[in-house]
């Protein structure tokens, strides 16, 4: 029984979804797939830690669910799909998410998205036919 | 006969669903964007379709992990958008066309692509934004829907290649169907972004364009990269683009470009628009 290795597990800071991940974060994700029912979602805002157990999280699971530890619930098994259901009771989107990944702020995390995308419509005037506005 | 008249692709993230229910297109950070769309909704205002094939994927709403269908098709009536757990409204249950969704599914198994096919069928944010991207100002949706899910959230995923070899079956079993319908296809998801890890928020401007352009001329480009070398450029969500490659193998190996559109960042992502036309047979 062993995990097979693949070349994207080389790619810094990316935990690509994968049959092994998916295997690990069973109980996490299924737990946050019940989140697109409202009655689940007010029974697991009464009692996070109840709900937690119900599904049968790893007692390390559980924590990082209860503490908002969205890169622990990465390398725990967590889709970040099924993660952005869980954000939501921290009151985080996938903006806040990405921030919390890197331990930045959300306005940090914009300015990196920003940066990334500097000059773009000039690129778009160099290819050429692209619509302006 | 049924015909293809052309693709349209665009990106599907929620961020877009929840500006368009909050009525923020009109904003700074938003309007470039969407006044982009402008020329696509005339574009399908004109050549009227009767059908849109959605090719997109679920993310976590109509397939849990339990089930991962790697290529999956409605043939249903009618198809139900649901809550997602995020508190975006609920869009209105879309038409779909039984009899030829179950010919598209007979057609593609006979050209060995082993089609799931669901006779019921939640769509998600991924099938509802584009479809409100397009017709949100029309008081019901203008066309049937057909949603053609690939599966990029759960690895082992399907390749570029084999997206665009599904492409090139999906337009014989459209052409093969003997009703004289319009029919669009919708290639969504992309282009650049990551939601996960350290990693998280890379947009590479410069791949996404020319993904944009290889898309229309030189679409094998892309079917060259592995699904390793395409999260490493376009990071682990962006490999969505390799759906858009459904769209174009459907459509002639010479196309009409109608509309290039491309923007950056919205929320995590670079959103590329493009209207390809078929050239009239
Ligand atoms: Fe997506």
């Amino acid at each position: 029984m062993v995990w097979q290795p693949h070349d994207y597990e080389n790619i810094p800071g990316t935990y690509v979804f994968d049959g092994q991940r998916s295997h690990a974060g069973y109980a996490l994700n299924r737990m946050a797939f019940s989140f697109n029912s409202a009655a689940n979602r007010e029974e697991f805002a009464r009692d996070m830690d109840a709900y937690c157990r119900k599904y049968g999280l790893s007692d390390e699971q559980r924590e990082a669910v209860l503490g908002g530890d969205f890169l622990k619930l990465l390398h725990l098994g967590g889709n970040v799909y099924y993660l952005a259901k869980i954000a939501v009771f921290h009151g985080m989107n996938v903006q806040d998410a990405g921030a919390a990944f890197q331990g930045i702020t959300t306005p940090e995390f914009q300015a990196i998205l920003d940066r990334n995308a500097t000059g773009f419509t000039d690129k778009l005037q160099q290819k050429g036919g692209y619509w302006h506005g | 006969m049924a015909r293809i008249v052309g693709g349209v692709t665009t990106s599907h993230i929620p961020a877009i669903s929840n500006a368009m229910a909050k009525g923020l297109e009109q904003e700074p950070y938003w309007k470039r964007f969407f006044d982009g769309y402008e020329p696509v909704k005339e574009w399908l205002a004109k050549v009227d379709p009767d059908i849109a094939i959605v090719v997109y994927n679920d993310h976590g709403l109509n397939f849990f992990l339990n089930q991962v269908p790697t290529f999956a098709i409605g043939c249903a009536d009618h198809y139900e958008n649901a809550d997602e757990g995020w508190g975006i409204p609920t869009l209105a249950s879309f038409e779909g066309d039984a009899p030829f969704s179950w010919h598209l599914a007979e057609s593609l198994i006979n050209q060995d692509f082993d089609m799931t096919t669901c006779q019921e069928m939640l769509v998600d944010h991924g099938f509802v934004t584009p479809m409100a991207l397009m017709w949100r100002h029309l008081p019901n949706w203008p066309v049937k829907a057909i949603p053609l899910a690939v599966n990029t959230v759960q690895h082992p995923l399907t390749s570029a290649r084999r997206c665009y070899q599904l492409g090139k079956a999906l337009g014989k079993a459209i052409e093969s169907y003997p009703e004289d319908l319009k029919v669009v296809i919708f290639g969504t998801g992309g282009l650049s972004h990551q939601l996960q890890g350290e990693r998280a928020g890379i947009i590479d401007v410069d791949f996404d364009l020319e993904c944009m352009e290889h898309i229309i001329h030189d679409p094998e480009w892309m079917t060259r990269f592995s699904n390793t070398e395409l999260m490493e450029k376009a990071g682990t969500e962006g490999i969505e683009v390799i759906m858009w490659l459904v769209m174009r193998g459907a459509l002639a190996p010479k196309v009409n470009v109608v509309h290039k559109h491309y923007h950056a960042p919205i929320s995590n992502t670079g959103a590329g628009v493009l209207v390809l036309e078929n050239p009239a047979s």
